[in-house]
């Protein structure tokens, strides 16, 4: 004990003069909103490497001496989006062969090169959660990806102290994962279903249990089991589309029964429950649309269910669930909630800090906080105005998007070119030769 | 939000025949500079008269509303709400009939469900004057008309039962089916031209049977060449949804064979072509500001109407045709998006209110703020192209049909 002590000691020693050798950059004269606290007219953000170092007023925070400084004034900065709900990159999961896949990785079958994930940058997103889609009970393992510039997704990770890779389970109901068998025919069989295969992922982990340190004893090896069995053991969160009130019931009420984790996604009628979700204590990640329907299910969906949610007491995080809202418009969807009627600092929580926490990632993202990762969005303006840009997006103390690139700024607005993928890789190659 | 809807439907109906004055902090007219602190007045359901609040005296009966921002009532130059029900479920889905590739006789008066919830919800964000019809996804779809945001039956509704005649070039028109036609952008030009070519005939027959009385001329009706006929005498413009840069040249190139009027649609990839639009004399109705980058769409951009405006080109913008969520688009919220993107706000609001009148020919009834002009006007609490503003009122034929109270 002692021993290790010891090491993690000198282990944080060393990490600590490493930092030291870091270029400390400072950010000074804009107004930051850091999320975790009032609204600084003329603050001072010092990040150093990956992390953040220092947040204040200009007159009481010191900039470390030998500090590269980046004036700022007259712009707004804000911590790095975190967009809970997302499929940029393309994922796929589950396949027509099952209704419940928790085999299934995003990871196996994500394309970093995607143009959406650039395009994601151009919007200040620099957390995702991207997920497999809603027409399966569950779909497979979603990730939640850094959008650090990388070559490859292990460049995208985000590892966990306890050495996993950060990511939820994805799960539906209602009508999207409705087919023809083996996929259920009605709400009450879409339940049960689901009921069967976490009874089974019980009984997997008892085994397992029992199992203790013989090996011979342990059940043979069942990825479906192991997906469920993170679930039960709280390792991974069960993100769950759902739209109707008795469909956010059921789940809610299947959580209870098994025990895991629930996050609850899209909500159209939320505002119809709000009071129960509250009661339940589920957080909701909540999308903005412009118009009621497109389906059956989003046919009474409105821009005031992330005022209702909040006002009866539940933690809210508002999403893109690209493509259906594009992440270059992801502060509009805010914006829309605060013309229904959501408080205007807690539309920037639902954007940043309420989603770090739904994926339980606040220890390390989500507010201007010393000691967080370094994820910062520069805008023109006021975040929920219609005229503000995304000037500059910043993910762990590096620039990953800047409108005064022409390559950066053409994803930002579009253009010839801006949904092909990888050119950003070429370019910036080009960039770093000359 | 339905539901506000509905609210706002019922109060129209209590509050109908009240003459109304509508004093705003500003008043953008769209028949000349803005006006500050300005007053319109409608009467028997037209504008009687608007200008700064100095010279004009409101008669004591007329009822006042007031609003930080007071513009016409907005005009959306293409969308399918009406035809393209919320539910989107097969019953309420009549935008694209896919029997045949080419059916100019469908006409939109048939189809158009004035009860819509999505009709409602359009104008209660100030939208009075809708152009909706057959939509794109097949070569030739059908018929499109002009309606108000109001009325009960589509008689009531009415303001011109046929625009345009909707054609769709490009990845879009194909059918998926092996062996039906088209199957290539070729085979869609070559399809159209023998239409057109084929109603020349009928047309000619027609009117030698006109003027030589000679009854070996005349012929049967045939509801799709008279159609079609009508477009070609440039009474009726064709509409041609298209995409890549390549497919708006080849608009062009078949609208110039036939001498048609020719409203260019869509058009994400316009920017590669502007001197060739131009040159063209055709107008444009933009997609959406918001619309989703794929396929032959993957290289729309934000500023595309920005360019069209430096470039001299007349255009609107509109809520286009969605086929999933939302399922229709709103041109107050599109118009804002372009007001971001290098369009000035005065000419974002002109693609949403006269200029679409124009392109759409409705103009001599909507678009602007000018005396002897319908009663159509929309009302917001600030600007209104910023996200978090509302449109608070609406009126529509001078009669109150939304109005939020905050």
């Amino acid at each position: 004990m002692r021993i290790s002590l010891l090491v993690s000691l000198c282990a944080a020693v060393v990490c600590a003069l490493g930092q030291q050798t870091q270029e400390a950059i400072a950010f000074t004269g804009a107004r930051v909103m850091p999320a975790s606290g009032p609204e600084i007219p003329n603050g001072v953000v010092v990040i150093r490497g990956a992390r953040i170092v220092a947040v204040g007023a200009a007159d009481t925070t010191t900039i470390p001496a030998g500090a590269r400084r980046v004036d700022i004034s007259g712009k707004v900065l804000m911590p790095g989006i975190v967009d809970t709900h997302s499929h940029i990159g393309g994922p796929e999961g589950g396949d027509s062969s099952a209704p419940i896949q928790p085999d299934e990785r995003i990871l196996d079958s994500l394309n970093v090169r995607s143009a959406t994930i650039s395009k994601a940058r151009a919007g200040g997103v620099t957390t995702a959660n991207v997920m497999p889609g809603s027409g399966h009970l569950m779909s497979g393992q979603t990730l939640y990806l850094k959008l650090r510039k990388g070559n490859t997704i292990d460049d995208y990770l985000i590892h966990l102290d306890n050495g996993r890779v950060a990511g939820g389970m994805k799960m539906a109901n209602g009508t999207n994962p409705r087919r023809d068998p083996p996929f259920p025919g009605t709400r009450a069989k879409a339940a049960a279903l689901v009921r069967e295969q976490y009874v089974k992922a019980q009984e997997y982990r008892d085994k397992v249990r029992q199992a203790g340190s013989d090996a011979t004893k342990l059940p043979p090896r069942d990825l479906n089991m192991e997906g469920l069995v993170e679930v039960l053991d709280g390792k991974r969160i069960v993100q769950f589309h759902t739209h109707r009130q008795d469909d956010i019931m059921t789940a809610i009420r299947l959580s209870k029964e098994f025990g895991f984790h629930v996050v609850l996604h899209h909500v159209s009628e939320g505002w119809l429950v709000a009071d129960e979700i509250a009661k339940a204590g589920v957080p909701c990640s909540v999308i903005e649309i412009d118009s009621p329907g497109g389906k059956l299910e989003a046919k009474d969906v409105r821009f005031e269910t992330p005022a209702i949610l909040y006002k009866a007491g539940v933690l809210v995080a508002i999403h893109t669930d690209d493509p259906i809202t594009d992440s270059r418009l992801l502060l509009r969807s805010a914006a829309l909630a605060i013309r229904g009627g959501l408080p205007r600092e807690e539309a920037l929580k639902a954007l940043t800090i309420n989603g770090a926490k739904i994926l339980a990632l606040d220890q390390r993202v989500g507010s201007l906080e010393p000691g967080k990762d370094a994820d910062l969005v520069v805008l023109s303006g006021d975040p929920f105005s219609a005229y503000t840009k995304v000037l500059e997006t910043w993910v762990e103390g590096q620039k990953v998007f800047d409108r005064a690139n022409p390559q950066d700024r053409l994803y930002a607005v579009g253009g010839y070119g801006a949904s092909h993928d990888q050119s950003d890789m070429d370019l910036d190659g080009e960039e770093d030769r000359q | 939000m339905i539901a506000r809807v509905l609210i706002a439907a019922a109060l129209a109906a209590l509050t109908a025949p009240a003459q109304i004055a509508i004093q705003g902090d500003t008043v953008y007219t769209m028949a000349g500079p803005a006006i500050r602190d300005g007053v319109v007045l409608v009467r028997d359901g037209k504008i009687e008269r608007v200008g700064p609040a100095a010279e004009i005296t409101v008669p004591p009966s007329y009822r006042t509303l007031r609003a930080a921002v007071v513009t016409p009532g907005l005009v959306d130059a293409h969308s399918t709400v009406g035809l393209s029900g919320y539910l989107n479920a097969p019953q309420d889905q009549d935008q694209v009939e896919r029997s045949t590739a080419m059916q100019p006789d469908l006409r939109a008066i048939d189809s158009y469900n004035p009860r819509e919830p999505l009709i409602a919800y359009l104008r209660s964000l100030g939208v009075t004057t809708l152009h909706t019809g057959h939509g794109p996804g097949i070569l030739l779809s059908g018929q499109t008309m002009v309606v108000k945001t109001t009325g009960d039956t589509v008689e009531e509704a009415m303001v011109k039962p046929l625009a345009m005649v909707a054609v769709t070039l490009g990845n879009s028109a194909r059918e998926s089916q092996k062996g039906k036609s088209p199957g290539t952008r070729a085979k869609e030009i070559a399809m159209l031209r023998q239409e057109f070519i084929k109603a020349q005939e009928y047309q000619k027959k027609l009117d030698r049977a006109a003027t030589e009385k000679d009854k070996k001329d005349s012929q049967a009706r045939d509801l799709r060449m008279e159609t079609l006929a009508r477009v070609l005498k440039g009474e009726v413009p064709l509409l041609v949804t298209v995409q890549r840069a390549n497919d708006i040249v080849t608009a062009i190139r078949l609208a110039k064979e036939f001498n048609i009027h020719l409203v260019l649609d869509d058009v994400p990839e316009a920017y590669l072509v502007l001197d060739e639009i131009k040159a063209s004399g055709y107008p444009v109705i933009l997609h959406p500001s918001m619309q989703r980058a794929f396929g032959d769409s993957e290289n729309i951009s934000f500023e595309t109407a920005a360019k069209l405006k430096a470039a001299g080109i007349p255009f609107a913008l509109q809520s286009g045709y969605e086929s999933y969520v939302p399922k229709t688009r709103v041109v107050l919220f599109e118009a804002a998006v372009a007001a971001a993107n290098g369009l000035s706000f005065e000419d974002a609001l002109a693609s949403i209110t006269i200029n679409a009148a124009r392109i759409v020919g409705v103009d001599n009834r909507v678009g602007s703020l000018a005396a002897g002009k319908d009663g159509d006007v929309a009302l917001y609490d600030g600007d209104p192209f910023e996200y978090a503003s509302h449109c608070i009122g609406v009126v529509s034929d001078g009669k109150v049909v939304s109005e939020i109270r905050r």
